[in-house]
C-alpha cells in the first residue's frame, strides 16, 4: 500500500509481522500491541525500528513508558466512521509528546486527511489510485481552523487577537 | 447578533466549495453511497422518503430579517416555497436537488449561513433559550457561549467522527426554555457563592427510545475553563462510548452504565491534563469580543405602562394573545412576542415564503430586525415595544399568524412523521391536527392553561413525546397505526420523563383518549394545577381508570 509522509510518497521502512510470523533477519518492523508487549525486551535489544499497530479499541496510554522506543505507531481505522484514532493521535502529541510517526491505516477516506493530519497523524497508508494531488487538495481545503489540535496551526482566536 | 469576520466568512465559503466536490465525487461515482452519505449528512441534507431534505443550521435560534428574506428566496427556487422549523431551532428545507444544493449552500453563506455539522455523528448546532437577551431575570445572555461553543465545535479535528450525534443546550435563567436537561450536554449558567458567573453542566440527558434527564456532573465550571471542560467529556466519550450498537452509543447510556460519579473522575482526569496544555483558554478578552456582538440594541427610555396596549386590551382577541403570547421584558415599555405557527389544523413548524417575507417585515417594523425560532416550533420577536403591539398583532391577524395559543394544548410540538420521513412508523402531523381541531374552542384552551402535548411518529422521539406533559407516540403494530400515551413528562426546569399510559389507541380513538385525560384533569385539578402538577399530585390510576374506562366496560 503506497505511504505517504510529510506530504510525499515514500519507502516504508517497516515490515509488518503478523502474530507468529518470524522477524526478517533486519529492517524495521511493525507489530501489534500483544506481539509488542510480549516480546517488548527482545524488540529494542535489537536495535531496529519499531513500529506498533494499535487497533481502534486500544488506548496508547499503555504504551507511555516506551515511546521513546518505539519509531512509529500506527493506528488503524477498521471502518472511517470509528473516530477514536483522532482522540489517540491527538493525546500521543499533545499529552505524551510523542515525536515519532504517527501514521493512518485501515479504512479512511480523503475527507478525513485534514482532520487527521490537525491532531497529529503525519504519516497516511493511501489507495493505489490517490495521488499526491489529492493530498495537497485535502490539506488546502481549509485555511483555518477555530481550535487548537496538534498541529500548531494559529487558531483564528490567535489570529483575531494579533490582527 | 453575531456577524462573521473574513475568517468566519472564508471558512463557510471553503465549506461550499468542499461539499461542491464531493458531490461532483458522488455524481461521478468517486464516492459510493455509503461513503458520500455521513459526508452529506455533516452538511444536513438527507435522502428521505420523497426526496432529498437540507437542514439549514440556526445557531441558538437567532435569526436576521435579511436571513429572513435570503430562505424565503431559497424555499420559492429549490423547495416548494416552504419551510419546516425544527425542535432544534433549525430550518428543514424539502424537496432540493442534489445537484442545486451546492448553490444553495452559496446562497447561504452570502448571508451568514450554512448547514454545518447539522446532522451526522458531530456535535450539532447549539440551541438555547429563544428569550436570550430579552426575558428579565437571566443571569447571562446564553448566545455568548452558545456561539464560543459554535466556533470550537466547528469542524473540531478530533470530535467528528464520534460514537453517534451530540447535542449542546444553554440556558441563562433558572425558568428552563431550551430543554437543557435532555441534552447531551445541557449548560446553566449560574453564580457561585463568590458571586462569579460560570457554568453549572449536566451530561447525558436524552430522548430515543432510551429516555434520560441528564446529571449533573459539575456544580460550576469557570468561564475560562468551559472549553477545556466540554473537550474533556467530548474526549471521555469518543474513546468510550459504545460503538457496537447505535442504539447503545449516545452518551447517555454511557453516563448511566459508568454512573456519574466514575463518568465525573474520568472526565475530571482528562480536564486536568487539558488544563495543563492550557490552549483551550478562554481569554476574558475573547469573550467580551463575543458579547459585544450581543449587546443590547438601542432601546428607548420608556415608560412601563402604554395607554395604547392597555385600550387594546379591551379587545378580546388581542387579550387572549397578550394572555399567552407575550412575555414580560427585561426593559420598561418593551415586551417579548411569540409567534405561533400552530394555526389550528396546520402543520406544526411549517411556514411559507410568504410568511417569511412577511415576517421579516415585521422584524424591520417592530423588532429591531431580529427574531428567534423556538424549540417548540414558534417564533418569537424578542423586543417589541408595547405600544406597538396592537399593531403588530393587527397585521399578524392579517397573516393568519396570531394564534393566541402559545404553551396551550393546541401548541403541540409533532415531528414529520410518516408523511415525510422514512424512519417514523406512523404519521403524526395529521393526528396533531386533529387534536388541535378537538380543542380549537379557544376559551376552552385557556381554562386548561400550559399544557405540553409533544408527538412523536416513532420511538426515535424527534417531537419531544417524552418530555411532553402528555406525550403521544405512534407505532406500527402489524402494519396499523397506533397511539401510545404518555403522561407527566417535563423538558423545562422540573425535567422529568414521562410514565407511559397502557396499550395504544388506534388513529380514531386516540383524540378520544386525550380529551379523556383532559376532562379528569378538569376534574380533579385544585387551584392553579397544571395538568402536569395535578398528575404529580395524584398520580396515574385516576387518569388510567378514565381514559381506558369505556374499554374496561366493554371488556366486562
Amino acid at each position: 500500500m503506497p505511504l505517504i509522509k510529510d506530504g510525499k510518497f515514500v519507502y516504508d521502512r517497516f515490515v509488518f509481522v503478523p502474530e507468529g510470523a518470524a522477524f526478517p533477519e533486519d529492517g524495521g518492523v511493525m507489530v501489534t500491541l500483544d506481539r509488542f508487549q510480549s516480546e517488548r525486551d527482545a524488540l529494542i535489544a535489537h536495535h531496529r525500528p519499531v513500529a506498533v499497530r494499535l487497533a481502534s479499541n486500544e488506548n496508547p496510554e499503555v504504551l507511555k513508558n516506551d515511546l521513546q522506543n518505539i519509531a512509529a505507531i500506527a493506528l488503524e481505522f477498521p471502518v472511517f466512521r470509528d473516530g477514536r484514532a483522532f482522540s489517540w493521535a491527538r493525546m500521543l502529541r499533545t499529552r505524551f509528546g510523542y515525536t515519532g510517526e504517527i501514521r493512518g491505516t485501515g479504512h479512511f477516506l480523503y475527507d478525513q486527511l485534514a482532520f487527521m493530519a490537525r491532531v497529529g497523524f503525519d504519516a497516511f497508508d493511501v489507495r493505489q489510485d490517490f495521488t499526491i494531488e489529492d493530498f495537497e487538495r485535502a490539506m488546502k481545503e481549509m485555511t483555518y481552523a477555530y481550535q487548537p489540535s496538534a498541529d500548531g496551526v494559529k487558531t483564528i482566536r490567535e489570529l483575531r487577537a494579533g490582527r | 447578533m453575531y456577524r462573521y469576520d473574513e475568517f468566519d466568512a472564508t471558512m463557510v465559503r471553503e465549506r461550499v466549495a468542499q461539499f461542491a466536490y464531493q458531490v461532483e465525487r458522488r455524481l461521478k461515482g468517486e464516492l459510493t453511497e455509503d461513503e458520500f452519505k455521513p459526508l452529506r449528512l455533516k452538511n444536513g441534507l438527507y435522502l428521505q422518503l420523497h426526496s432529498y431534505m437540507l437542514r439549514i443550521a440556526v445557531p441558538y435560534g437567532t435569526l436576521s430579517a435579511r436571513q429572513f428574506r435570503q430562505l424565503a428566496f431559497i424555499a420559492r427556487k429549490f423547495s416548494r416555497g416552504y419551510g419546516h422549523f425544527t425542535t432544534r431551532q433549525n430550518l428543514q428545507l424539502h424537496w432540493p436537488k442534489l445537484v442545486d444544493v451546492p448553490e444553495i449552500l452559496g446562497l447561504l453563506a452570502d448571508v451568514e449561513m450554512h448547514c454545518i455539522q447539522t446532522s451526522g455523528n458531530c456535535v450539532r448546532n447549539v440551541t438555547a433559550d429563544q428569550f436570550a437577551g430579552a426575558v428579565a431575570g437571566e443571569i447571562e445572555d446564553p448566545r455568548i457561549l452558545s456561539e464560543i461553543i459554535r466556533q470550537w465545535s466547528t469542524f473540531h479535528p478530533e470530535f467528528n467522527y464520534l460514537p453517534r450525534k451530540f447535542k449542546i443546550a444553554v440556558s441563562g435563567t433558572k425558568q428552563d426554555r431550551a430543554a437543557v436537561k435532555y441534552h447531551d450536554i445541557g449548560i446553566e449558567i449560574v453564580k457561585n457563592e463568590a458571586g462569579e458567573t460560570g457554568y453549572r453542566v449536566f451530561v447525558g440527558g436524552g430522548m430515543g427510545r432510551t429516555p434520560y434527564v441528564a446529571l449533573k456532573i459539575r456544580e460550576f465550571v469557570s468561564k475560562e475553563d468551559i472549553l477545556a471542560y466540554l473537550e474533556a467529556i467530548l474526549r471521555v466519550y469518543n474513546e468510550y462510548g459504545r460503538r457496537d450498537n447505535i442504539h447503545k452509543a449516545r452518551i447517555k447510556i454511557l453516563a448511566h452504565h459508568l454512573g456519574i460519579d466514575e463518568m465525573r473522575r474520568q472526565v475530571d482526569i482528562e480536564f486536568a491534563e487539558i488544563e495543563k496544555s492550557g490552549s483551550l483558554q478562554l481569554p476574558a478578552a475573547e469573550m467580551a469580543r463575543i458579547a459585544a456582538y450581543f449587546a443590547d440594541p438601542d432601546f428607548e427610555t420608556l415608560p412601563g405602562q402604554s395607554p395604547e396596549f392597555d385600550a387594546a386590551l379591551k379587545d378580546r382577541d388581542f387579550a387572549n394573545w397578550a394572555k399567552t403570547n407575550l412575555t414580560p421584558h427585561k426593559k420598561p415599555g418593551y415586551a417579548i412576542a411569540t409567534i405561533s405557527l400552530k394555526n389550528i389544523g396546520a402543520t406544526p413548524g411549517d411556514i411559507s415564503a410568504d410568511e417569511l417575507d412577511a415576517v421579516a417585515d415585521l422584524m424591520d417594523e417592530f423588532g429591531y430586525e431580529e427574531i428567534r425560532v423556538t424549540h417548540e416550533q414558534n417564533l418569537v420577536l424578542p423586543h417589541v415595544r408595547k405600544k406597538d403591539l396592537p399593531k403588530l398583532f393587527a397585521r399578524l391577524k392579517e397573516l393568519n399568524l396570531a394564534a393566541a395559543n402559545a404553551g396551550l394544548i393546541t401548541d403541540i410540538i409533532c415531528c414529520p412523521g410518516l408523511d415525510y420521513c422514512d424512519l417514523a412508523n406512523a404519521r403524526s402531523i395529521p393526528i396533531a391536527r386533529m387534536i388541535q381541531e378537538r380543542f380549537a374552542d379557544l376559551e376552552r384552551q385557556h381554562n386548561l392553561g400550559e399544557l405540553k402535548i409533544k408527538m412523536s411518529g416513532c420511538i426515535n422521539a424527534c417531537g419531544h413525546h417524552h418530555a411532553g406533559h402528555i406525550g403521544i407516540l405512534g407505532v406500527d403494530k402489524k402494519g396499523v397505526e397506533f397511539y401510545q400515551i404518555q403522561i407527566g413528562g417535563s423538558g423545562a426546569e422540573d425535567a422529568a420523563v414521562g410514565e407511559i399510559m397502557g396499550p395504544g389507541f388506534g388513529k380514531d380513538e386516540i383524540v378520544d383518549a386525550i380529551e379523556r385525560l383532559v376532562d379528569t384533569y378538569v376534574k380533579l385539578r385544585e387551584p392553579n394545577e397544571r395538568l402536569l402538577d395535578t398528575y404529580r399530585r395524584v398520580g396515574m390510576t385516576p387518569f388510567k381508570n378514565v381514559v381506558y374506562g369505556e374499554q374496561l366496560h366493554a371488556a366486562h
